[in-house]
């Protein structure tokens, strides 16, 4: 059974959580730039955390349905409907065959995460089934959605009537995640930040500036970086460093000076100096930058980055066994 | 050698301090083949580049003796025991295969080839006889998927970058950027200079792995005719 794509809206890809073990073949870890938005999206609706789900980027979205699913989505500030029916972030939702799902374009953030039970089952590609929109592969034919496309879904693992026990005569389960999983577009953009092997190639200034002053986020900004425009990070140094593995979350500036944080469909290796790196559970934000957008860092140590990535792998383990009890 | 993290899932060994081609591609990819077949638990992958290994891990799975123990330190000494126990030194010789690269020279193929000619105060047809004379070694294997940074490039035909880069770049174009050679992949834009083309696919999701060239591997190029350039594109 297919999900119909009636409207692709702005760009719209098939995603997972991206690529291991060929950047040494050039090749990004891509996809979801919010993984662990699409985690909880996929644990809602019954799905392993690696199930392939909708990257939609300023929403206009409209789907239509084969076959009953359990979808549920996370992200950006958008609303979401099931025909008539409002959707909020981080609720299950069941859709019938037939039914409309539609996401308006979003009153804050820029991208949302989409996940449908038994998952999209297109082709894996290098062990994954996320697009690389670069590379034109994986994915959905290698591209981005358009109007018309038909994605064949996987077996759900929710069976019609157990949907029909859990859910009742309702169409949106009252259990949900973390609020602040779901919903990923603060009005205050603060991106805590380690530092970068770098740093003292830059200037005290520009040390000072990068944590005390705001950047915005210009209009040549992709899946691979958001570009940055603020006060200029000069360095002490000038010259050509060897390229060298980077990272999503990596701030490197180039001799304008202006900084580019690296996103999820960033290249393999780079040669601007990186300056610091957005730690992990911050990609969440930095996921919904859009031009236009301020943004300002806020330094923590390497060992607070690495606490807190797994206080929330350790709450997301609980929340699964939760939602496992829930269901059983 | 030195590991500095980069960011708090990833980190960067410093195998060797200064880029002195052959030796430190050497020692790199002695030190990965180490690290490969230690096969530490939490590291998802590893990505050589010139003189460095970048090590991708997932912290929440590196195995921590005490509760308050960094991954990044523990990950850190997990790599330079490996490193010790294998008696690594920078001098390492390391096997590599060789691979031939056949390109068509021909003018509809070389853009820029009078500009490199020009820069190298030498004849088009020298240009080419000395690009296809030398010996060239993958650097590294990045920009795009599958596309191989060469060392080797005999110094008198190195040419800065295009002052504006070009908005595309037909597949298979053997260019020149500065002092190194490289091959684009696919279709692209770039700032390289352009002097000729390979029938061959430098990326290929049906072979593993997809890039045709590695990191390490010795490549040399052979000049052919446009007849044979179509006969081995079919």
């Amino acid at each position: 059974m297919n999900v119909v794509i009636h409207s692709a809206g702005f760009l719209t890809s098939v995603q997972d959580l991206g690529r291991a073990g060929f950047r040494q073949s050039g090749v990004s870890s891509g996809g979801a730039l919010d993984s662990h938005a699409l985690r909880v999206a996929n644990a809602l609706v019954g799905n392993e955390d690696p199930a392939a789900g909708l990257e939609a980027t300023l929403g206009n979205l409209r789907l239509r349905f084969e076959d009953q699913r359990v979808v549920a989505w996370c992200g950006g500030a958008f609303n979401v409907r099931i025909g008539s029916e409002d959707l909020p972030p981080g609720h299950a939702g069941l859709v019938d065959r037939e039914d409309e799902l539609s996401m308006t374009a979003p009153q804050a953030g820029s991208r949302a995460w989409l996940a449908i039970s038994g998952g999209i089952d297109v082709p894996l590609v290098l062990g994954s089934r996320s697009t690389d929109l670069r590379g034109n592969f994986g994915g959905h034919e290698g591209r981005a959605l358009r109007d018309g496309d038909a994605l064949p879904l996987g077996e759900p693992s929710f069976l019609p009537a157990r949907v029909r026990e859990l859910f009742g005569d309702r169409k949106i389960a009252e259990w949900t995640a973390l609020s602040a999983w779901v919903t990923t577009a603060p009005r205050d953009r603060f991106l805590r930040i380690v530092p970068g092997p770098d740093r003292s190639r830059f200037t005290s200034q520009a040390q000072t500036s990068l944590l005390g002053e705001p950047f915005t986020v210009t209009l040549d900004s992709d899946r691979m970086g958001a570009r940055l425009e603020g006060t200029n990070l000069d360095r002490v140094d000038s010259g050509d460093l060897l390229s060298e593995a980077v990272a999503p979350g990596t701030l490197q500036v180039p001799p304008n000076a202006k900084p580019i944080l690296l996103l999820g469909d960033c290249q393999t290796i780079g040669g601007y100096p990186k300056i610091a790196h957005v730690i992990t559970v911050d990609l969440p934000i930095a996921a919904q930058l859009w031009p236009g957008d301020l943004v300002r860092f806020h330094e923590v140590s390497l060992g607070e980055a690495q606490q807190l990535l797994r206080e929330r792998e350790n709450d997301f383990a609980r929340f699964r066994v939760g939602l496992s009890l829930q269901k059983s | 050698m030195r590991i500095e993290p980069l960011g708090d899932s990833a980190l960067i060994v410093r195998v060797v301090d200064e880029c002195r081609s052959d030796a430190s591609l050497n020692a790199v990819l002695a030190a990965l083949r180490y690290l490969e077949a230690a096969a530490i638990p939490g590291v998802i992958e590893l990505a050589p580049a010139y003189t460095t290994i970048g090590v991708f891990f997932d912290p929440t799975r590196i195995e921590q003796a005490a509760p308050d123990d960094s991954p990044f330190d523990v990950l850190s000494a997990k790599i330079q025991s490996v490193l010790n126990a294998a008696a690594f030194t920078d001098e390492a010789e390391v096997e590599a295969p060789l691979l031939e690269v056949p390109v068509c020279y021909d003018r509809e193929f070389s853009l820029d080839l009078e500009e490199v000619a020009r820069a190298a105060g030498v004849t088009e047809a020298e240009v080419v006889l000395r690009h296809s004379k030398a010996a060239y070694r993958v650097t590294c294997v990045g920009f795009a998927p599958g596309f191989p940074y060469l060392s080797g490039l005999p110094v008198e035909l190195a040419t800065p970058r295009r002052a504006t880069p070009r908005k595309e770049i037909p597949a298979g174009s053997v260019a020149i950027g500065g002092g190194q050679t490289g091959i684009y992949p696919r279709k692209s834009p770039g700032g390289w200079n352009v002097i000729g083309r390979t029938p061959l696919r430098l990326f290929d999701l049906q072979r593993a792995p997809p890039a045709l060239l590695c990191a390490g591997d010795h490549v040399r190029f052979r000049e052919i005719s446009r007849e044979e350039f179509s006969s081995l594109s079919s």
